[in-house]
């Protein structure tokens, strides 16, 4: 990826970053995630993970912008943050916070690259990770699929009806 | 060539914006969406580190936060729902019912 073509995608990354935590309409939010998600496979394709973008694409950008879509159709008349915020002093304290995060962590990253590469053989993609998957990560691979399966039923127990 | 730094970087950035959506907002949705964008920006460091050392690891690791994220994301809005349909109304500041 060149660096023209990093910037105007790390842009609209943070763009639309920014977008998701200042626009108070939900749905305004969640298509500000999608984008933003988005541009991270983008990144995810201009780092060799082809198998990572495509899935960012298929369980983010799909699945959970849905998700998230749905449950904002069902929670409409819960529009809560049109009324002023009581506690708005306290709620300021999170600029100078976020900035003392933002500083440590790109201090960490400055830090963290002053020493040597490694050795930068390029991955050869989607074969790697799915012998890494179905051989030292098999066991973790397959808990997956229970985890999977136990929030499904936790999500229908959680939202049905209680009858009587 | 981009270097991995400019990568790790904007992931911090992104990280960053992401605490702070979950502490300036009220929506608990919103708050959601945050985290998700906290688990992308950890995400894609993870990605560049695996391209820095020339190991998929970091890309088997992303592959299970995605999985959890999702279990998480399911989970999460369903009690969401629950509490709205419990409440009708839905601001985190009126969710104290567990603060001694």
């Amino acid at each position: 990826m060149g660096t023209a073509t990093f910037v105007i995608l790390a842009v609209i990354a943070v763009g639309s970053a920014l977008g998701l935590i200042l626009r108070r309409n939900p749905i305004h939010a969640a298509l500000f995630l999608a984008v933003n998600l988005g541009t991270i496979a983008a990144f995810y394709l201009a780092l060799g993970a082809e198998f990572l973008a495509i899935a960012q694409l298929a369980v983010y950008a799909g699945a959970i912008i849905v998700l998230f879509l749905f449950a904002i159709f069902v929670l409409i008349p819960a529009r809560e943050e049109t009324t002023p915020d009581p506690r708005r002093p306290y709620r300021i304290l999170a600029l100078p916070i976020g900035a003392v995060l933002l500083a440590v962590l790109v201090a960490v990253v400055a830090m963290g690259m002053r020493g040597p590469a490694g050795a930068r053989t390029a991955p050869d993609g989607v074969q790697a990770i799915a012998r890494l998957l179905f051989t030292d990560y098999l066991f973790p691979f397959e808990v997956t699929s229970v985890l999977l399966l136990a929030a499904m039923v936790g999500a229908l127990l959680m939202s049905r009806r209680r009858e009587g | 060539m981009v270097p991995e730094a400019w990568y790790l970087g904007l992931s911090a950035v992104l990280f960053a914006i992401g605490v702070v959506g979950v502490i300036v907002r009220r929506d608990p949705l919103i708050i959601f969406m945050s985290i998700e964008l906290m688990l992308n920006a950890a995400n894609l460091a993870f990605v560049a580190f695996s391209h820095r050392l020339g190991s998929t690891e970091g890309q088997a690791v992303v592959f299970f936060v995605m999985a959890v994220a999702a279990a998480e994301v399911a989970v999460g809005l369903a009690i969401i729902v629950a509490i709205f349909r419990l409440r009708r109304r839905l601001s985190v500041d009126d969710l104290s019912l567990m603060r001694w």
